[in-house]
């Protein structure tokens, strides 16, 4: 039955995750937008409250072995958790989410997919995920670090740029190849632990926004980590599984991605808004467009552009949460949250004159911030082709 | 909990409405448009499917299903990707049917519900808008005045569907005007009630399936019964709320069928040696229109949850409108686009859909769901 109550779990999450947002991240927000590059340290007490998106609960693995016969169920579990909890931190701070210990793609991917061995190991650890090379962007299974076998070890090879928390992070989920020959399907994740000899941050990039999360350029001089460090399997398959498999964190990553967009954008709006009706403006709901002035016009249709972003988000979270193949859907709500919440932080400057441009408020550190959620995790345009290679029922090659 | 899957009988629901679309709708729609009218043997056809005896509980002579807003979007989508003059057409007999069935005493109840469970289409109808630029369905203007044991009406309507043929009208006037929605009030009128002038056919840009009538209240007198709900009146905000929420349900039908009928013409159409769908110009707009199509479905999916919970749906039915009114006109223009020279020529149902998608933003007072 067709349905949007939030389960009072969601709603548990959304209050928890507003909560922090609102008296941990707000007040140092423009702190660290300031002080790029240095640590939070009023952070450190709410590690493992959010472990790859939020703690325990968004653990995969418990939410399949609860209901293994009650197939047909509807489920609400980690991804709209996920989705739920990222857009209230977001609306906080988006760059202070990121940095958040525990909250890195790489715990995603950890979460997703690790041995139980593995969990015990790196569960509680703070995990980016390294994918970006110098010459692979979007292009992700052209990557050209290297795993080689030697022994009871892998040995990484390489350089990695735009890793999302790659300084402040315990341990990097790093894609590389264990035969460039097969290609995609020879790509693998391995879990390095930033201690070890051979890995190194060579760089911390200056950003537009997000600048409470670093931004890390690692390389990986012969690094050699434990045999058991890999992500999944190690035997290669025929054809892309193996990649697919990777790019299957997408599906529950994007979705959040669009979920940050729409935090941040609904702090724009929420702030705009309440300016404007201290300034005197009413919004008045239900008139036909000819009796809306202008900003009034441009406030409530924000307001339905947040409400459609929120929708095709939820559908494709809860389409994850059961199950169900969503990498289209996932796309949607990412390129859709990316692009209007962009949009919408852009609008808000402009509405708010000189207080939307000033640093003394947010709203123009809110734009700079939201443009990200364009760009990582696939851009928009990325997505776009994602999109319409599934609506078209067409191959990588067939639509380039 | 969150959940975007409609229930085995909605499911039921959508597939046969769906096939009635693709088997009934879609191949007439060009005729009917050029001919302007829908053929009496579709409507009848239409009314073969039961879906408005549905709602109607059995005591009424309906067969008695839960009268429910969010199976009303998915019917009213459906419809709408075959054609959204057609869609409305079908459907108009449930703008005086629904509003009787959840506000009406229950003597109108009776009186008037078991006419809407007979064999052959019913004619009735709703005349909600006026014809002015500065039309808001929070102002009417036309008036209601209480004389005695009658109530007498003064005022013109326009968009009345079927208009020239219903046999039951449901009039909405205000005994206040100028007061906002204070004082909206809808009143029973029948054919052939002195004062109640049914005007020549509209002729408008889109919709031409559809007949569209003015009419012309001039002192129009009714007894004190015809009132809508009797004493307790009706709720108006949830027939404009039902409304807005029926459109943007249509809307994204009419999206849905734009971007599929893209879809299908990129990849057959070659030009410079591969099919059109292989550029990202096109590709991408396909794409947008997949989200934003998406996304109007939704929205008219949670105004209508909303309203079926009992709860002031106010804000999103008016959010689900003005997004399909956005997004309507801008996803009916590039899908001529997608076809190119093709997309303007009267052969395929582009430049339908982009005429009849501009309606959208005009249009209220379709409560159809």
């Amino acid at each position: 039955m067709i349905d949007f109550e939030l389960t009072p779990q969601l709603r548990m999450i959304k209050d928890g995750a507003h909560a922090i947002a609102e008296s941990s991240f707000r007040p140092i927000s423009r702190k660290y937008d300031e002080e790029e590059h240095t640590v939070a340290e009023e952070l450190k007490p709410l590690a493992g409250l959010i472990t790859g998106g939020m703690g325990d609960m968004t653990s995969k693995k418990k939410d399949k072995k609860k209901d293994p016969g009650a197939k047909k169920e509807n489920r609400n579990g980690s991804t709209l958790l996920s989705v739920i909890g990222a857009e209230e931190m977001a609306w906080g701070d988006n760059g202070l989410m990121l940095a958040m210990p525990g909250s890195g793609l790489g715990n995603f991917a950890i979460q997703a997919v690790a041995t139980p061995e593995q969990l015990e190991r790196f569960g509680s650890k703070f995990a980016a995920m390294a994918i970006t090379e110098p010459n692979s962007g979007s292009d992700s299974g052209s990557i050209s670090t290297t795993a080689k076998q030697d022994g009871d070890e892998w040995v990484i090879n390489g350089e990695k740029i735009f890793v999302t928390d790659g300084n402040q992070c315990d341990v990097i989920v790093v894609w590389a190849t264990i035969d460039k020959a097969a290609g995609k399907a020879g790509i693998k994740s391995f879990i390095v632990e930033k201690d070890r000899a051979g890995c190194t941050v060579t760089k911390l990039e200056h950003k537009l926004g997000i600048r409470a999360s670093d931004t890390a350029s690692v390389v990986f001089e012969d690094c050699r980590i434990p045999k058991n460090n890999i992500l999944g399997s190690s035997e290669i398959k025929t054809k892309t599984e193996g990649f697919k498999g990777v790019m299957k964190t997408f599906d529950s990553t994007r979705p959040m991605v669009g979920a940050i967009a729409l935090g941040v954008a609904r702090a724009a709006f929420e702030f705009t808004k309440k300016i404007l009706e201290d300034e005197g403006y009413q919004f008045r709901y239900g008139l036909s467009k000819h009796k809306l002035v202008a900003v009034e016009k441009e406030i409530l249709t924000m307001e339905a552009e947040l409400e459609a972003i929120r929708l095709l988000i939820q559908r494709a979270a809860w389409m994850s949460d059961n199950g169900m193949h969503n990498a289209v859907e996932a796309s949607m709500s990412k390129a859709k949250g990316g692009r209007m919440g962009s949009e919408i932080t852009r609008r808000c400057v402009a509405l708010l004159g000189p207080i939307g441009y000033s640093r003394e408020w947010l709203v123009e550190k809110w734009m700079r911030d939201c443009k990200i959620n364009d760009i990582y995790e696939g851009t928009q345009q990325i997505q776009q082709l994602i999109i319409a290679r599934g609506i078209l029922d067409y191959s990588k090659k067939e639509l380039q | 909990m969150i959940n975007f899957n409609p229930t085995d009988d909605q499911k039921q629901i959508i597939d046969m409405v769906h096939r009635f679309t693709a088997e009934v709708i879609r191949p007439n729609a060009r005729d009917c448009e050029e001919n302007k009218n829908v053929p009496d043997d579709l409507l009848a056809k239409f009314w073969e499917l039961g879906l408005i005896a549905n709602s109607i509980p059995e005591e009424y002579g309906g067969y008695g299903y839960e009268r429910s807003a969010v199976t009303g979007v998915l019917i009213s989508e459906e419809l709408a990707y075959g054609d959204l003059g057609i869609a409305i057409a079908m459907l108009s007999p449930s703008l005086f049917a629904y509003p009787v069935l959840e506000m009406g005493t229950e003597e109108q109840k009776k009186k008037y519900l078991p006419e809407f469970c007979g064999e052959s289409f019913k004619f009735a109808t709703m005349a909600l808008m006026e014809p002015r630029v500065t039309f808001d369905a929070t102002e009417i203007r036309t008036s209601v005045v209480r004389e005695g044991e009658e109530y007498v009406l003064n005022g013109v309507k326009c968009f009345v569907p079927y208009a020239g043929r219903a046999d039951l009208f449901l009039i909405i006037a205000s005994s206040a005007p100028g007061s906002g929605v204070n004082g909206v009030e809808a009143f029973i009128v029948e054919k052939g009630t002195n004062g109640l002038i049914v005007g020549e056919r509209e002729k408008y840009m889109g919709l031409n399936a559809l007949e569209l009538h003015k009419i012309t209240l001039t002192n129009c007198r009714i007894p004190v019964e015809n009132r809508l709900g009797g004493r307790n009146g009706f709720n108006y905000q949830r027939i404009l709320n039902l409304s807005r929420t029926a459109l943007s349900s249509m809307a994204s039908g009419i999206c849905h069928a734009t971007k599929d009928y893209g879809v299908s013409y990129a990849k057959e159409r070659v030009q410079f040696g591969e099919p059109i769908a292989h550029r990202q110009s096109i590709a991408f707009m396909l794409a947008d229109m997949a989200i934003e199509s998406d996304a109007m479905r939704f929205m008219a999916w949670k105004a209508a949850w909303l309203g079926d919970r009992g709860d002031d749906f106010t804000k999103e039915a008016y959010f689900a409108k003005l997004y399909a009114s956005e997004y309507t006109t801008n996803i009916t223009s590039n899908g001529i686009q997608v076809l190119g020279g093709h997309g303007y020529i009267r052969e395929h149902p582009m430049e339908l859909w982009f005429r009849n998608g501009r309606g959208f933003e005009i249009i209220d007072g379709l409560a159809i769901i």
